[in-house]
């Protein structure tokens, strides 16, 4: 399995990542080459095991559902880069 | 009054002791370290520097101590791994994309050294949000090693907490906190002549850590000896309700433990990470290492950990995964870089692009690609199956044996005009670390010698889940034995 440049493109736009003209070929050729090395996970038999997505999940603990922690509006807002009404600025979504 | 090229030599342990005694002051000790901290900009240990609120803290310490109260590190100085938040204080993890960043709140760990007394000299330097194994990645430059090639060529500390290492080894801060998501602490570690501990995954809380791979992330410390992590780790572990995966297991007193020897413990040592065409030097240093452990009582046993050769393609696999999913909050809106453009998906694209380095960006590629619709299976779901296995490898290990001994890293430093440009010879930096994070066992790596180029070499212990305490036994017992000298003392 190898990727192509159509390919890199397509991930590089679900990643909201930009990759100019001169870059993707690079980038094609070392992530075919770590995708070569992760094909060796391929020759390992798994037919009989449950993937395991964490170290302690099944220990997950449960919390009682009530409001503990909030009403900081103005330091949530401290970091933005612009912020109007108590709200963060984007360019216009819906014309 | 101790001289301050004294001072900086001292360990937390014997520092501490110091300051009891009333030896010297918290305000003379991070003065100190200051000016070093000063004299050495050029390792670029540092993103941060804070002499202002040291220098408060350290008042404020003093008038504790002068009252004969004060927590557990009263007065300490110590470096804080840029990766933590810290209220008011920029926090970058060394990328551009949260460059200016002041959280508005404080990591647990932090908090935590801060109640016990802990004075902050700055937030030390990283590869960029944690990826990398030299510390070439961070936007603010690389660390340079104070340990020299014998060719004089500038080494790496190893990475992703190379400036953390680099600043213990150098005099540059009496300990730091690390991370490590693949072997982050035990690499550098081992690089500089430290000691590191990633303890097991839930005993230090990530609350407040800027997050590369969730399910692997962990805190430890880098410190001078083995004696100074345990103490260390005492502080920074224990259950935080802010944290789901953190544990509420009790923190045993790990620096009651180190005395207690390793007399009929058993030590495995895994046939698979005896690599092909492994420096002569590692594998001496590891022989040696057994040798140490069984002349102090314990039993050498040789074990198998089968699917030890798969950890690294899983790892590569599942930390860009989670890296990808964590790192899509970097979006220019709510934090960090903004660079703007027409459209919302516009300002997305040009702030992460600008924002990330080379090597983040492969990264969360590579894991958008291996959780992008039709290859989940083929490579996200197969990695997590393998994961298991790995885990299972120790679970078996660990009815044999007590604890597993291999080395830390399969070279010594190397010169950071000889850094790799394949991403992938790069990556087997942390092929013997990468496994206790995968299985979410405590790793420790303890310097043990030098290679024939006077590099220092490190040891790694891996023990079972929760028992860093056997970690701490073994690495006193291969501590006195390699009479490893420190850069510090040479």
């Amino acid at each position: 399995m190898s990727l192509d440049q159509k390919t890199v493109k397509r991930i590089a736009t679900l990643a909201r990542l930009k990759l100019s003209d001169d870059r993707v070929g690079p980038m094609q050729q070392d992530l075919n080459r770590i995708l070569h090395f992760i094909e060796q996970l391929s020759e390992v038999d798994t037919s009989q095991v449950e993937p395991m997505a964490g170290v302690n999940t099944p220990f997950m603990p449960i919390r009682k559902d009530v409001i503990n922690d909030g009403n900081y509006v103005e330091k949530i807002l401290a970091n933005a880069p612009e912020v109007a009404c108590n709200m963060f600025v984007v360019p216009k979504v819906v014309e | 009054m101790t001289l301050k090229n004294d001072l900086i030599r001292l360990t937390l342990a014997d520092a501490r002791e110091g300051l009891r005694q009333k030896k010297f002051s918290s305000l003379e000790l991070t003065q100190a370290y200051l000016d070093a901290m000063a004299h050495h900009r050029g390792m670029n240990a540092y993103i941060l520097e804070l002499p202002e609120i040291a220098l408060g803290m350290a008042k404020e310490s003093d008038k504790r101590l002068a009252k004969g109260e004060g927590g557990a590190l009263e007065g300490l100085p110590l470096a804080i791994k840029d990766i933590f938040c810290t209220e008011g204080i920029q926090t970058t993890a060394a990328s551009h994309i949260l460059e200016g960043f002041k959280p508005s709140y404080e990591s647990t760990v932090t908090q935590k050294l801060k109640d016990a007394g802990a004075v902050f000299l700055g937030k030390a330097n990283m590869d960029d949000c944690a990826m990398g194994s030299a510390n070439i990645t961070s936007y603010y430059g690389n660390v340079i090693s104070p340990w020299k090639g014998s060719n004089g060529k500038d080494l790496t500390p190893g990475g992703s907490s190379g400036g953390s290492a680099a600043a213990v080894a150098a005099g540059l801060a009496i300990a730091a906190t690390g991370t490590d998501t693949g072997g982050s602490i035990r690499q550098p570690a081992a690089f500089t002549g430290t000691v590191g501990i990633k303890p097991t995954y839930g005993r230090c809380s990530r609350w407040g850590i800027i997050a590369f791979a969730s399910s692997l992330d962990q805190a430890g410390p880098i410190t001078r000896d083995v004696r100074d992590a345990a103490l260390f780790l005492e502080v920074m572990a224990g259950h935080d309700p802010k944290d789901s995966t953190s544990s509420t297991r009790e923190v045993p007193s790990f620096e009651k433990s180190l005395s207690q020897g390793v007399k009929g413990l058993r030590v495995g040592i895994p046939k698979e990470y005896r690599l092909e065409g492994m420096d002569a030097d590692i594998v001496n240093i590891w022989e040696k290492g057994a040798a140490w452990l069984k002349e102090a009582g314990a039993e050498i046993i040789d074990i198998s950990l089968p699917h030890s050769k798969y950890s690294l393609p899983a790892y590569y696999v599942l930390a860009p995964a989670e890296a990808s999913s964590n790192l899509a909050r970097y979006d220019g809106v709510r934090y960090g870089l903004r660079v703007p453009g027409r459209t919302l998906d516009e300002l997305y694209e040009n702030t992460r692009s600008e924002g990330f380095g080379a090597e983040v960006q492969r990264r969360v590629l590579m894991g958008t690609y291996v959780l992008s619709a039709g290859y989940y299976d083929a490579y996200y779901l197969k990695a997590q199956k393998v994961r298991a296995l790995i885990a299972q490898d120790f679970q078996l290990a660990f009815q044999k044996v007590d604890v597993i001994l291999t080395p830390t890293t399969p070279t010594a430093a190397f010169a950071l005009d000889e850094t790799p440009t394949d991403p992938v010879v790069m990556y087997l930096n942390d092929v013997l670390t990468v496994p206790a994070n995968l299985a979410g066992l405590p790793g420790m790596s303890v310097p043990a010698g030098l290679s024939k180029e006077g590099l220092p070499l490190g040891l790694q212990l891996i023990g079972p889940a929760f028992d860093e305490t056997v970690l701490f036994r073994m690495a006193r017992v291969l501590e006195d034995a390699a009479g490893f000298t420190p850069f510090l003392e040479r």
